[in-house]
C-alpha cells in the first residue's frame, strides 16, 4: 500500500467513525486553560470569561461603556439617592429550571462584595440590602454614592455574576462546587477536563433582552449550540490549528505571529476589545530608593511610553502612546498632570536624583522571563533608568515566582522588590475606584503599598459623586496627584486581536472581555 | 527469583520516602506562592492571605509535612490546589494519553531502529552503515520540537492528511487514536531510532566476531538464521536495557511533544502543575514517575533472565 493510499484510508477509517452531528460547536483556544472555576474567588481573567459564558449580570457595560440594566427589568432611586430598588426580569431561571429570585442576587452580592475591591467599597457605604418579593431587592445607603450602577455592573474581574443562593451562600473564601448559573450556556461539568478540554452547552430557556447585543449588554443570544475552549499551551500549534480549520478561534495569538496569520486568507484579525490593555511600571513605597516621592518622580521623567512599546509590540499597528491614568478612548481619559513627564528627559531626571540625594541604592527590578507581552519591559525600564543615573539591579524569573515576590513586604536584600512590570485589562481601570493601583490606603492598598491621604480622599469623593462632568474633574485631580506623588507609571496602550476563521464565524462582540453570545459559526 | 522481586520491590519504599521528603522540601523552598497565582493578578494581600489559609499554607512546614505523608499512607494523593479535584483523579485522566504515545512510540522505534541497527552492522563499513550512522547522528542533533513543526508544516498543513494536535482516546475509535499520534510518535521516535539503531548497532558488531558466529557459519546456517536466532539474542541485553530507559524517560519525558501536539497527557500535567507550584499534584506526580523507574528496572534485570540463561539472581 502506498503512502497516500494508508492516509487516506486512514482518514476514511476516521471520518467514518465519527457519528454525524447536526450541532454548531465553536471551536476556541483562550489564552490560558480554566483550572478554577469561581469567578469571585480568583481574578484570573479566564475565569471571568468563564463566568460570562455562564452567569448573567444585574447590570452589564454596553460598547459605549454606558452602564444598562441586564438581569433587571427596571430600577428605582429614591430623591435622596440612599434607596435603589431593582426588579428582576420575568422568566429568568437558572439552569437546572428553578426560577432566579431576589434572595439569590442579594446573597450573590454579599458574596462578590466581600471579595472585590469595588464591592467592599460599595458594602461599606450600604446600610441595608434585602429582598422585598421574589423579584425586587432593596439597597438602602448610609450615604449617597455615585457607583452603585458602575459597581453592579462592572465589566471585568471580580465581575458581580449572580448565582443561586445555596452557591452564593459558600464562604467567600472557598471555592464553589456548584457551577449552576443562568447565563446563556451551561458548564459540562462532566466533559470538563484541565489541561484539554472545556465545554459550554447552549441554555435553550436563557431569555434575552430584547435589545440587540453591545458589549456586555443587550440580547444574549447563544447562535452556536456548544463551545469548546481547547487547551493548547503551545501558540505555534495553535496557529496551525487555526490554519488548518481544526478551531474556530483563537483569543491571543502572539504578536510575532500576527504577520503570519495576516498572510492567510482564510483568517481574520479582529481587534474585539478596541481599550486593549496598559503596560504599568509599578513603585515599592516601603523601601529606598522609592520610598522617596521624588525619586519616583525621577523615573517617570525618565521614561517614554514608545521604547517600551517599540521593544514588546513592534508593530505601531498595535499600539498607541496614551499617556493617562484612564485608558485613552474612555470618557475620563485626560493628560492631566502629564505635562513634561514620560518624554525620557534625562538631563531633567538626573537633576531631579540629585535634588533628590539619591545615593546610589540598587533598584531591584523583578523581570518576568516567560510571557511573551511582559518579557522585554523590565530590560527596556532597566536602561532608561541607567541613563537617568540608577543603579538598577534587574532580577529574572519567571512570572509565577514574580507574583509570590511582589507580595512581599520585606527589603530587596530579604526577598522583597523595588519595582516589576506588569498590564492591565483597559477594563479595570476605567476609574479611579476601579484601577487597583491609584488605591493608596498604605497597608490596605494593593503591593507597592502606596499611602497618599489626598489620592484617597479624592478617590472616596469621586465614589460618592454621580455628576460625570464633576465625576471627570476628580478623576483628573486623581491622575494629577497619583502623578505628583508616583504611584505607578503607564507605559503605553496595546492592542491584543483575536484570530477568528473568516467564512466559518461571524457576529464577535466588541467588549471588553470575550464573549461568545451572538457569535454564529456556518 | 520470587525473593529476588519481594526484595527489589520492598527496597522502592525507602526510595519513594527519600523522593517524598526532596520533593517537599525543594517545592517549599522554590520561590513562588500557589496562592497569588490563585488569587489572580488584581488580588490584594488579604485576598491572597485568606487562600494561603484555606490551603493550609501558612502552618508550620513540619506540620504540613505530616498531614501530606499521613494522608499518602492511606492512599489518598490529596487534592489540586487548582482543579478542585483529587490528584488521583487528574493522573488518571492524564495517564491514558502518555502511556499510548510512549507505547506507539516505542513500538516504532524498536520495529525501525533494530533491524537498522542489525543490518548497520551486517554491513560493517559499507554505505548502508555509514547511511544509518549519519541517520542516527541527526536523529540526536535535531531539537524534537523542530522534527514535530516540519512534520506538522508538511502532513497537516501542507498536505492536509493529518490532524495538527490533539488526542482522542482509543474508547472513542481506532482511526480516531491512531491518525491523532502518528505524528507524535513519529517525532518522539526519531531520537529512540538513533539510540536503539545504534545501541544494536555496536552490541551486534561485538556479537558478530566472537567464534559461535564464525561456527555456525561453518554449519551452514543461513545468514537470516545466524543473525536473528544466535546474534541479535545475544546482543539483546544492551538493547533491551536502553529500551527500557526510553521507556522511563518516556513517561516523565514526553513534555515537549505533549506541548506541540497539544496532548494532554501526563507531561503537560507536570509542567502546569510546576508552573501553577500546585504542590499536591507536583509531588503525586513525581512519586508516580519514581515508583514507574524503579518497576521498568526491575522488568527489565528480570527480561535479562529470559535472554541470558547465565544471568541468575
Amino acid at each position: 500500500m502506498s503512502k497516500r493510499a494508508f492516509f487516506l484510508a486512514t482518514a476514511i477509517l476516521a471520518a467514518a467513525s465519527v457519528p454525524a452531528d447536526a450541532q454548531t460547536t465553536l471551536r476556541n483556544v483562550m489564552h490560558s486553560d480554566l483550572k478554577i472555576l469561581d469567578p469571585i474567588w480568583t481574578t484570573a481573567y479566564i475565569v471571568r470569561n468563564h463566568g460570562y459564558m455562564v452567569y448573567d449580570t444585574l447590570f452589564a457595560m454596553d460598547e459605549k461603556f454606558a452602564v444598562k440594566p441586564q438581569m433587571v427589568e427596571k430600577y428605582e432611586v429614591s430623591a435622596d439617592k440612599l434607596t435603589y430598588t431593582f426588579a428582576l426580569r420575568d422568566g429568568l431561571s437558572w439552569h437546572d429550571g428553578k426560577p432566579v429570585t431576589a434572595e439569590d442576587c442579594v446573597a450573590s452580592i454579599k458574596r462578590w462584595g466581600a471579595k472585590d475591591s469595588m464591592g467592599q467599597k460599595l458594602l461599606g457605604v450600604t446600610a441595608s440590602l434585602d429582598p422585598v418579593d421574589a423579584k425586587t431587592f432593596k439597597l438602602v445607603l448610609k450615604e449617597p454614592y455615585g457607583l452603585v450602577l458602575q459597581s453592579l455592573g462592572k465589566p471585568s474581574s471580580n465581575v458581580p455574576f449572580m448565582m443561586p443562593k445555596r452557591v452564593a451562600e459558600t464562604d467567600p473564601n472557598k471555592q464553589i462546587e456548584d457551577n449552576t448559573g443562568s447565563g446563556p450556556f451551561i458548564f459540562k461539568k462532566d466533559e470538563w477536563k484541565p489541561g484539554d478540554k472545556t465545554v459550554y452547552v447552549k441554555f435553550a430557556q436563557y431569555k434575552p433582552r430584547s435589545e440587540p447585543a453591545s458589549g456586555l449588554a443587550g440580547g444574549k443570544i447563544a447562535k452556536v449550540d456548544r463551545v469548546e475552549w481547547l487547551a493548547i499551551p503551545d501558540h505555534q500549534t495553535a496557529v496551525n490549528a487555526l490554519i488548518a480549520g481544526e478551531i474556530d478561534y483563537m483569543e491571543a495569538p502572539p504578536h510575532d505571529l500576527l504577520p503570519v496569520l495576516k498572510k492567510e486568507k482564510s483568517i481574520a484579525l479582529v481587534d474585539w476589545n478596541p481599550l486593549g490593555n496598559q503596560y504599568t511600571f509599578r513603585f515599592n513605597w516601603l523601601h529606598k530608593p522609592f520610598d522617596n516621592p521624588k525619586i519616583r518622580h525621577a523615573v517617570i521623567t525618565a521614561f517614554n511610553q514608545e521604547d517600551f512599546l517599540k521593544a514588546v509590540i513592534g508593530d505601531p499597528a498595535y499600539y498607541k502612546v496614551c499617556k493617562a491614568l484612564f485608558p485613552c478612548g474612555t470618557p475620563l481619559e485626560s493628560t492631566a498632570g502629564m505635562q513634561g513627564l514620560l518624554d525620557s528627559n534625562f538631563a531633567k531626571a538626573k537633576e531631579e536624583l540629585k535634588a533628590a540625594g539619591y545615593d546610589g541604592t540598587p533598584v531591584v527590578l523583578m523581570h518576568s522571563t516567560d510571557l511573551v507581552v511582559l518579557a522585554n519591559l523590565a530590560p527596556v525600564a532597566a536602561d532608561l533608568m541607567r541613563k537617568a543615573g540608577f543603579n538598577v539591579d534587574m532580577q529574572s524569573m519567571d512570572w509565577q515566582t514574580l507574583v509570590a515576590r511582589r507580595t512581599k513586604k520585606e527589603p530587596p536584600g530579604q526577598g522583597g522588590w523595588n519595582a516589576f512590570l506588569t498590564s492591565w485589562v483597559a477594563a479595570d481601570i476605567l476609574n479611579p475606584v476601579m484601577a487597583g493601583f491609584l488605591n493608596s490606603a498604605c497597608d490596605k492598598a494593593m503591593f507597592g503599598w502606596p499611602c497618599d491621604e489626598k489620592v484617597e480622599r479624592l478617590r472616596d469623593a469621586f465614589a460618592k459623586e454621580s455628576d460625570p462632568a464633576k465625576q471627570k474633574a476628580l478623576a483628573e485631580q486623581v491622575q494629577a496627584r497619583a502623578m505628583e506623588v508616583g504611584t505607578h507609571i503607564h507605559l503605553g496602550q496595546w492592542f491584543q486581536p483575536a484570530a477568528i476563521r473568516k467564512e466559518a464565524v461571524s457576529g464577535l462582540l466588541t467588549s471588553p472581555a470575550p464573549v461568545f453570545w451572538n457569535v454564529a459559526k456556518k | 527469583m520470587l525473593a529476588f522481586i519481594a526484595r527489589r520491590l520492598l527496597a522502592t519504599i525507602p526510595v519513594l520516602a527519600m523522593v517524598a521528603v526532596f520533593v517537599f522540601l525543594m517545592l517549599r523552598l522554590t520561590p513562588g506562592d500557589p496562592a497569588a497565582i490563585i488569587a489572580g493578578d488584581n488580588a490584594n494581600a488579604q485576598q491572597v492571605a485568606a487562600i494561603r489559609t484555606g490551603l493550609g499554607l501558612d502552618r508550620p512546614l513540619v506540620e504540613q509535612f505530616a498531614i501530606w505523608i499521613g494522608r499518602m499512607l492511606q492512599g489518598d494523593f490529596g487534592e489540586s490546589y487548582f482543579f478542585k479535584r483529587t490528584v488521583a483523579s487528574l493522573i488518571a485522566q492524564r495517564l491514558e494519553p502518555t502511556i499510548a504515545l510512549a507505547a506507539v512510540t516505542i513500538l516504532l522505534s524498536v520495529l525501525v531502529a533494530v533491524p537498522l541497527g542489525v543490518l548497520a552492522a551486517y554491513r560493517h563499513d559499507s554505505w548502508i552503515d555509514r547511511g544509518v550512522m549519519a541517520l542516527s547522528v541527526a536523529g540526536f542533533s535535531i531539537p524534537v520540537f523542530v522534527i514535530g513543526y516540519v512534520l506538522i508544516y508538511v502532513f497537516a498543513i501542507q498536505l492536509g492528511w493529518l490532524p495538527v494536535q490533539g488526542y482522542r482516546s482509543i474508547a472513542g475509535g481506532f482511526a480516531g487514536f491512531i491518525e491523532r499520534l502518528i505524528l507524535p510518535a513519529c517525532t518522539l521516535s526519531v531520537i529512540y531510532i538513533a539510540l536503539i539503531a545504534r545501541i544494536t548497532r555496536a552490541s551486534m558488531l561485538d556479537v558478530m566476531n566472537e567464534d559461535y558466529i564464525r561456527t555456525a557459519r561453518a554449519k551452514g546456517l543461513t545468514e537470516g538464521r545466524i543473525l536473528v536466532r544466535h546474534a541479535l539474542r545475544t546482543a539483546a541485553v544492551p538493547i533491551v536495557t536502553v529500551i527500557g530507559i526510553g521507556i522511563a524517560l518516556l513517561i516523565g519525558g514526553v513534555v515537549v511533544t505533549e506541548s506541540v501536539y497539544g496532548i494532554p497527557g501526563l507531561g503537560r500535567l507536570t509542567v502546569d502543575a510546576v508552573l501553577a507550584r500546585d504542590y499536591p499534584t507536583i509531588q503525586a506526580v513525581i512519586l508516580l514517575f519514581s515508583f514507574v523507574y524503579v518497576l521498568i528496572n526491575l522488568a527489565i534485570d528480570l527480561i535479562y533472565v529470559f535472554l541470558d540463561p547465565r544471568i541468575r539472581y
